[in-house]
């Protein structure tokens, strides 16, 4: 049987060193099947996430050869020198091995509050085209796998997440804004709180999105230039005022509760 | 022993599936303080892997001529009824039928964007056993839509997550669940939960087997937790096969095919090219006549379904399992002992928009072009269809204290269950089971945690780690898993499941001496050796129960006893219970169903 070298970091906080194991390949083998044999018959205690490992839930991100990847969308075959390295994501906190600490997404997501119905419509069935909710379908396609986040510069390299909340949270503040039914002014949250500004389209989280949204073209630049239009553009806001331009009015951020949710991690503290 | 950090809820909801976050949701809007707790990060609970669709009848659908399909909660109850062989319990699927629709609306409330029909409703497809077009869905990722629309709701209610938690039991103040302990999966730390009522919403089990369509969650663990705090389990020699699952490459092996495929008019082959559901051998004596019986009726369907029957492809899942089982058996098997699954008549486009997952997975991961070439599929293990029993109005479990909701719950689908019906399950009964723990929390106070039982499970817990030597849990399962799928699979005998109950009790053995390596921090070896336990309980209670059952009904289908014995077994379900370290089984004659709905099998069931 043919075989493949993997080189997969193993360590927590207090450091940690590439360890190479080697595995039997089988046809169609995935980066994800490789970690299961070392877990399985090498080394129990490799830490890594999974869940569905048919690339739908999102779970098993990782860098493969230093890019992001969903390791059961990786496969081996892609990689015929034969050397794998993996290593965890960089731009969250490191927990163990393959394993870091993503719950900063789900905390800034908890700052995102979900859909308000538009009064007309709340308590019934809705009535939308298909091509109406095409846009917003693109977006809902997303499956929290925090690859762009990983990838973004804003994040990566200047640590920006008291600022930005990167464009996974773009992609859900775009769904929920181009949303036909939907009665909440996003744009206040998008420019303050949410840092849309900190982006400059350099369009590296399109490229590792493994569903394939067009996070920059299709949700980052059209909010950006929603945002525009209603902070910055004189002839607008003029032509508002007048009433040549109407808007339709959605009710404020603030007016809706915002119900406090707790997301607990443990320390990064060994327990003994 | 160890410090151990304390929360303390109202309502304690175990698992973040779909059912877990629609009782969070539930009970939060009751009043209640609500913890939750899930084994993954949110959003990655099985649900999310849902494909088809959620079935509700909605009757959103319209025939050729304008008018509508004419679909009710009736019609919805019947087909229910005979997909699950008469074994349901017949008020939870009253219940399930009148109360889905509004579930399902009330999600696009919360902001599920489901596909549209030309007039602007939500689109439904068909699916299995369903008469008319009833999966309401989104491409074939609706449960990815119904999870995360689930949880930011749930998350904009306010509650406190407690993800990557595993619970491992379930605390007592005399007959009372008050509450429930586990540790931290990142840390290792205990962790311990004092609550006034518990929901289990832990979903399936099917890791047992070696071919699965579930995750490394899918354990038992809250089935067994819950039987060793000595609730009633109910109907768990019902285990479901999925005809459809994949078998190449081999590392795909078990992962699901969606229904989704049939539904858009896929059909089956075997390797003489035969569309072999046309066997009249396969066919059901309670569906003689209501499905297509030539390959140019079947045609006909996909563009006139009310002056068609459906093709036979959409049998209920028992029924297409077995006939591939039989066709492969039979020597007319695929390259790779399947058989051939194609849409390729659909032609690409409408392929890639109307099943777009399923044209990634085969395209990135089997090298294959669904839209050009016939998938190569085998029956999985899929489903539970049995499960903790429950208290149709609000979920109760036999135990005080205790509220079990989705696939962890039993009764509601019978010997079988029909594809769309879980989601639709997991909202309703989530729902429910919320209002009812929340109900029952104001009625009581805190019960008191006995140090005691949190002590002999932390000894528990950390023996495999203390061990100086012992047993490996991943080869444990890896025998569990070859005995299950040999002997304990689609087709079971008398002499397989007596082998494959020797081979449990062998393992169980070893599995009190378990050795790993490594500390608590994140250590799936170590995490593995508490799963194994409960898997080869819930294992034992199947092979149990599949050997008690002597008939074939629905999933369960016994060589020995190939016929259908309603005048027997189809009056009973099996009710297990833990006495001790044994399990004892009962036979418990099934509620009496309504005469009015007796009446409507009679109208509808034809
Ligand atoms: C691949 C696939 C496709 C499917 N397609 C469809 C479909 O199209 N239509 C349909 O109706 N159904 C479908 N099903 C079935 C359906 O998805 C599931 O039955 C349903 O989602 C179960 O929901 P649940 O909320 O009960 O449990 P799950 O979604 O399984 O969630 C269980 C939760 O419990 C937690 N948990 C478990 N044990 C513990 C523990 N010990 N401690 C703490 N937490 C714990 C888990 O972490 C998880 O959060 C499909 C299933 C699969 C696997
Ligand atoms: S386009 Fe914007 S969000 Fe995307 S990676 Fe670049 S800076 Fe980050
Ligand atoms: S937008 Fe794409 S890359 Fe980002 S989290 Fe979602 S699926 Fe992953
Ligand atoms: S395991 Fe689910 S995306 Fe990889």
């Amino acid at each position: 049987m043919e075989k493949v070298t993997l080189k997969v970091f193993r360590g927590d906080v207090m450091g940690g060193e590439l360890v190479t194991y080697e595995v039997p390949t089988q046809p169609g083998m995935v980066v994800l099947d490789a970690i299961h044999y070392i877990q399985k018959n090498i080394d129990g205690s490799l830490a890594a996430r999974w869940n569905c490992k048919a690339a739908k839930c999102g779970s098993c991100s990782a860098e493969v050869n230093g890019k992001p990847r969903l390791m059961c969308k990786s496969r081996v075959d892609e990689y015929p020198e034969g050397v794998i390295t993996v290593t965890p994501m960089r731009a969250f906190p490191l927990l163990k091995d393959l394993v870091t600490d993503v719950s900063w997404n789900y905390r800034v997501s908890a700052k995102i509050p979900p859909l308000v119905p538009k009064p007309e419509v709340a308590g019934k069935p809705f009535r939308m085209q298909q091509e109406d909710v095409d846009r917003v379908q693109e977006f809902r396609k997303c499956i929290e796998c925090f690859l762009c986040q990983d990838v973004c510069h804003v994040l990566r390299e200047h640590d920006r997440k008291d600022g930005f909340f990167g464009p996974r949270q773009m992609v859900k503040l775009a769904a929920l804004e181009m949303h036909p039914m939907d009665n909440l002014n996003r744009r206040e949250q998008l420019k303050n709180e949410a840092g849309i500004g900190f982006c400059n389209i350099t369009k590296c989280c399109t490229e590792v999105c493994p569903e394939h949204i067009h996070i920059t073209d299709n949700a980052i630049i059209p909010l950006k230039e929603r945002v525009a239009d209603d902070y910055f553009d004189p002839v607008q806001g003029l032509l508002r005022r007048v009433g040549l331009i109407k808007r339709e009015k959605k009710q404020p951020m603030d007016s809706v509760p915002n119900e406090q949710t707790r997301i607990h991690t443990e320390s990064l503290q060994r327990a003994k | 022993m160890e410090n151990y950090e304390t929360y303390e809820y109202d309502v304690l909801v175990v698992g973040a599936g779909g059912a877990g976050l629609r009782a969070v949701i539930a009970a939060r809007e009751a009043g209640c303080s609500v913890g939750l707790v899930c084994k993954s990060l949110l959003g990655k609970a099985h649900t999310v892997m849902a494909e088809g669709g959620v079935a509700a009848a909605l009757n959103n659908m319209t025939n050729p001529d304008g008018t509508k399909e004419g679909d009710s909660w009736e019609v919805h109850f019947v087909d229910t009824m005979k997909g699950g062989a008469f074994l349901n319990n017949w008020r939870m699927v009253e219940i399930f039928a009148k109360e889905a629709p509004e579930r399902v609306l009330e999600l696009e409330q919360y902001g599920a964007v489901f596909d549209r029909t030309p007039e602007g409703l939500i689109a439904q497809r068909p699916f299995g056993g369903h008469r008319y077009r009833r999966l309401n869905h989104v491409g074939d990722r609706t449960g990815l839509e119904l999870i995360r629309t689930l949880q930011d709701k749930a998350v904009g209610v306010g509650m406190n997550v407690h993800m990557e938690v595993t619970l491992t039991r379930l605390l007592k103040d005399g007959d009372r669940v008050v509450g429930a302990f586990g540790y931290y999966r990142s840390s290792g730390k205990f962790v311990v939960f004092r609550a006034r009522a518990v929901v289990l919403a832990t979903g399936g089990w099917g890791r047992m087997y070696m071919y699965t369509s579930n995750s490394w969650e899918g354990t038992g663990d809250g089935v067994m937790m819950a039987c060793e705090a000595g609730a009633e389990l109910i109907d768990m020699e019902m285990v479901q096969f999925h005809p459809t699952g994949m078998i190449w490459p081999p590392g795909m092996r078990g992962i699901l095919v969606t229904e989704g495929v049939r539904g858009e008019g896929g059909i089956l082959l075997n390797s003489k090219g035969e569309r072999f559901m046309f066997n009249p051998e396969y066919m059901p004596p309670l569906y003689k006549g209501q499905f297509a019986e030539t390959p140019e009726e079947a045609e006909r369907w996909l563009v006139d379904k009310k002056n068609n029957r459906r093709p036979p492809e959409l049998l209920p899942r028992d029924v297409v399992a077995r006939a591939i089982y039989r066709e492969v058996e039979a020597g007319r098997g695929s390259k790779h002992g399947g058989v051939y699954l194609d849409v390729t008549h659909r032609g690409a486009e409408y392929i890639k928009r109307k099943l777009p997952s399923m044209y990634e997975q085969f395209h990135a991961l089997g090298n294959l072009d669904i839209t050009k070439e016939p998938m190569e599929v085998y029956p999985t293990i899929h489903y539970a269809m049995g499960g903790i029993r429950v208290e149709p109005e609000t979920g109760a479990t036999s135990v005080p204290g205790l509220f079990a909701a989705g696939e962890v719950a039993g009764g509601l689908h019978g010997a079988n269950r029909l594809g769309g019906n879980s989601l639709s399950d997991i909202i309703v009964f989530g729902k429910r089971a919320g209002d009812g723990a929340a109900a029952y929390a104001k009625t009581v106070e805190h019960g008191t945690i006995d140090p005691a039982q949190i002590e002999e499970e932390v000894d528990y817990l950390l023996a495999p780690l203390e061990a100086q030597s012992g047993e490996n849990p991943y080869q444990i399962h890896q025998e569990l898993q070859e005995a299950m799928q040999k002997h304990c699979m689609i087709a079971r005998t008398e002499k397989g499941l007596l082998t494959c109950l020797e081979k449990i009790q062998e393992l169980r053995r070893r599995a009190q001496n378990l050795k790993v390596d490594g500390d608590r921090f994140f250590n799936p070896g170590w995490h593995a050796a508490r799963d194994i336990r409960f898997m080869l309980k819930t294992s034992e209670v199947i092979v149990r129960c599949a050997l008690e059952r002597q008939e074939s009904r629905g999933a369960q289908w016994r060589l020995d006893y190939p016929d259908r014995d309603d005048a027997f077994w189809g009056k009973v379900n099996l009710i297990v219970t833990q006495v001790g370290d044994q399990f004892r089984i009962e036979r418990r004659p099934l509620p009496e169903m309504p005469a009015e709905l007796k009446a409507l099998i009679e109208k509808y069931g034809k």
